[in-house]
């Protein structure tokens, strides 16, 4: 059958995405329906640009029916947070920022505590915070099978303890698109639409439906300092320099985004979505490289996952 | 040899790269093939991912040196990386040296893009099969070719064909071991070939290949078998087939009732079978109502149609009374409705499956109570089906289905996504079994069956009928051909 979608002239997804797209929506409504209290986690990257313009489908005609959730460290790139705003302002989301309290007031920082205990203490527990506060029994997130080797077992509904903790060995086998939904109390769901989902399908969805992104994925000339093998960008002043840094500019773009002292920049040319797919095709280096945490130790993914992390 | 300049990834001049098209690797023109791969332990089921994902290029180098890092001293002869490294997600599994669970793989060509559930072959195997099979259109099974076909190959396959899974890839691994051997190669595949007929598998390729050189997965192997002309596995994946869902009319299970003003009521879902445009008239499904469609409501706006796959909002022409659970059907080509079935169900919980137990049964969005009493249980060894009233964990069994409201589905033969359920125990809450249904009953212990003039009829000599009733593909097929001794 020839299936003709009129309206918003843009051309008709290619079935490779049509699918994925299609079943993303398939676990947001499953999700929506049988779970009483659901969140998304928002982190207003690239994945969860993605995952927001889902739901959007998934719900339309209606509204969102759950509350986005963003973890803000205080150490984001500001230029995320405005975008964050310009979003939720856009479509009327219901949007809850939560920072952790209790590192506000010991000033945690990645400079002074160190990557992991920083993770811990902004992320992680913060997350939890969030969770326990709003009493939620799923909360969706952006991640995919393909991102990190301890992913690839990672369910759809990954299940967790009370205490948010994931139990590799104790999750529940997946057939079908058939997902079982049914919990006890206290116990919760994340749930994960774009677990099929590659990189490069990412961007070419972003193209695709033309969704917007934070501007720090495209490249240009921006301040950096080089440290630990890492370009950091110099445009916070809470950045102090250490003996020997030189703020340089270069033309770099992020793959990735997060707090910004522990988000590496990779050197780039690639200024519009067509040049950034064009570099993923040939790419070699998978996207998490740029990332602090994923380096710390071997399995580092598993072991903050085990412990509640995203 | 370095590991540097073997590796497609890191090469500096590597012609591929700059002469790719891009327009070809942009649109791609079917959807994700998801296939399984099964064997037994050292058959190379890690090497020949492994394999895939590398020649591909889904590994990337940071990843790769990763592994490097993690497999010093551990690398083979070509110098290559241990590929298991690669694969194994979870750290508890990495210090034992096995894989437990299913997990998912990524690659694509030019062409089409893969998932793959990669499974393991010993411990839980039937548990983990099953999962993966669930959405697989296609098995690779492997074998060693210097030990043939084994009894878990013929275990796999059983379990791949009653999952539903109608192609089969045998790919005999580890030819350059056994010299290349054309005849041996041969043996292997026409054994094969037959277990696969008897299971109902028509579409059947064997391919020689050696996951560790690289022969026959992504690149020809023709220097060391130039009498091999068939293709190679990515060949065989890029060119399979997919399920479509049209052999069954128009199914929607509704997911949710949208109400966003007065105004409007959209019902939610993904289209499970068949296709729908407006004006097309349904039936919902258990109460009967009739209505016909009046809008197919995305957020692309209004579509003038949708088939299966599509997740979609259906708006009808008059009122009627929708809930999540319900089925929205085609009114020509109604599913089963009934209060007795007949499945069959692989038990995933080391409880196994308890007689006369009442679970939850999900199908679909669809979750109500279920009596289950489990008949018979399949010995992988013999294909027989013995007599059991229990189903134990990894295995797979007959049971009757009693509801106390009425169930919907199609038979799984003719419609995975409306023939196919899960159980729930009410008190773990875990996911206890996966099933597929056979047919409806009217009586107790009898299959609701075609009359005989609609019926294949099967003449066989006396000393085969006993064997061929036994048989996977005379139990699936048991309501539609006639069998008679000749
Ligand atoms: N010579 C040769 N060795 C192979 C081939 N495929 C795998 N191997 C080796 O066989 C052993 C078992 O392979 P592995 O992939 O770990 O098997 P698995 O247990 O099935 O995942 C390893 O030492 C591999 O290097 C092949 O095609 N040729």
């Amino acid at each position: 059958m020839n299936v003709i979608e009129h309206g918003r002239g843009k051309p008709p997804l290619d079935p490779h995405l049509k699918a994925l797209e299609n079943e993303a929506i398939h676990i947001f409504r499953e999700v929506a329906a049988e779970f009483e209290r659901p969140v998304m986690l928002y982190s207003v990257g690239k994945d969860s640009s993605v995952l927001l313009h889902l739901a959007l489908k998934a719900f339309h005609p209606g509204k969102l029916p759950f509350p986005l959730v963003h973890i803000d460290t205080g150490w984001k790139f500001p230029e995320m947070i405005a975008f964050r705003d310009a979003v939720v302002a856009k479509h009327g989301l219901e949007l809850i920022a939560h920072t952790n309290p209790d590192g506000v007031r010991d000033q945690v920082s990645p400079f002074s505590h160190g990557s992991s205990r920083y993770t811990d203490i902004m992320k992680t527990r913060a997350l939890k915070q969030a969770l326990d506060i709003g009493r939620y029994d799923a909360a969706f997130g952006g991640a995919r099978r393909d991102e990190e080797a301890s992913r690839a077992k990672e369910r759809i509904y990954s299940f967790r303890t009370p205490d948010h903790a994931w139990d590799p060995r104790n999750q529940r086998p997946e057939l079908w698109s058939i997902y079982n939904g049914m919990i006890h109390a206290g116990e919760s769901v994340r749930a994960f639409p774009l677990s099929n989902w590659t990189e490069v399908d990412i961007w070419r969805y972003i193209q695709a439906e033309s969704i917007e992104l934070v501007p720090l994925y495209f490249a240009q000339r921006r301040r950096i300092v080089e440290r630990d093998d890492m370009m950091i960008l110099a445009e916070d002043k809470r950045l102090e320099l250490l003996p020997g840094e030189q703020v340089r500019e270069e033309m770099i773009r992020f793959r990735t985004l997060g707090c910004f002292p522990l988000t590496g920049a990779v050197r780039s040319d690639a200024a519009t979505l067509d040049d950034i797919i064009a570099e993923l095709e040939i790419a070699t280096v998978s996207e998490r490289q740029g990332r602090a945490i994923d380096r710390d130790q071997s399995g580092s993914m598993e072991k903050k996952k085990r412990e509640g992390y995203f | 040899m370095s590991y540097q300049s073997l590796s497609l990834n890191s090469e500096p001049v590597e012609a591929g790269n700059d002469t790719l098209p891009h327009e070809e690797t942009v649109a791609r023109q079917a959807r994700p093939l998801r296939f399984i791969t099964c064997g037994s332990v050292d058959d190379g089921k890690s090497t020949l991912i492994g394999r895939l994902l590398w020649d591909t290029k889904a590994v990337k180098e940071d990843q790769a040196a990763t592994l490097r890092r993690q497999s010093t001293g551990k690398q083979n002869d070509l110098g290559l990386p241990d590929f298991a490294m690669l694969l194994d997600g979870l750290q508890a599994e990495r210090e034992q040296g096995i894989t437990i669970d299913v997990a998912y793989r990524y690659f694509a060509t030019a062409r089409r893009s893969f998932i793959v559930a990669d499974t393991p072959g010993h411990v839980q195997y039937t548990r983990n099969m099953a999962t993966g099979a669930s959405t697989a259109d296609l098995a690779v099974l492997l074998v060693d070719a210097r030990s043939g076909i084994l009894e878990q190959t013929r275990r796999h396959a059983t379990i791949a064909a009653l999952m539903g899974i109608r192609q089969f890839v045998l790919a005999v691994n580890k030819i350059d071991l056994a010299q290349y051997d054309e005849a041996g190669f041969n043996a292997i595949a026409r054994t094969f070939r037959e277990i696969a007929l008897s299971l109902g598998v028509c579409q059947i390729t064997a391919i020689p290949v050696s996951a560790l050189k690289g022969e026959n997965i992504v690149l020809r192997g023709d220097d060391e078998m130039p009498w091999y002309s068939g293709p190679t596995l990515v060949e065989v994946l890029e060119n399979a087939t997919q399920r479509t869902g049209q052999t069954t009319g128009f199914r929607l299970p509704v997911q949710r009732v949208s109400r966003p003003g007065e105004g409007f009521r959209g019902y939610q879902g993904t289209v499970a079978g068949g296709s729908i445009k407006p004006g097309d008239s349904v039936v919902v499904l258990p109460s009967g109502v009739e209505a016909n469609v009046k809008a197919i409501v995305t957020y692309d706006l209004v579509r003038n149609a949708a088939v299966h796959g599509d997740a979609i909002t259906l708006v009808l022409d008059r009122p009627v009374d929708v809930a999540r659970g319900d089925m929205i059907a085609a009114i020509d080509q109604r599913p089963l409705t009934g209060r007795a079935f007949t499945a069959r169900l692989v038990a995933l919980s080391a409880d196994g499956i308890v007689p006369a137990k009442r679970y939850w049964l999900k199908a679909g969005t669809r979750r109500q109570r279920v009596l289950v009493r489990p008949t018979s249980t399949l010995d992988l060894a013999t294909g027989n089906w013995d007599d059991s009233h229990v189903v134990p964990v990894n295995c797979i069994g007959v049971v009757e289905l009693d509801f106390e409201e009425l169930a919907i589905f199609d038979p799984y033969e003719t419609n995975r996504d409306t023939g196919s359920f899960i159980l729930i125990d009410p008190e773990t809450l875990n996911t206890v079994a996966g099933g597929m249904i056979d047919g409806k009953r009217s009586k107790p212990g009898r299959f609701d069956t075609l009359p005989d003039a609609d019926r294949a009829t099967i003449t066989l000599p006396a000393r085969l009928l006993e064997a061929f009733l036994k048989t996977e593909f005379a139990r699936a097929h048991a309501g539609e051909i006639r069998i008679t001794g000749g």
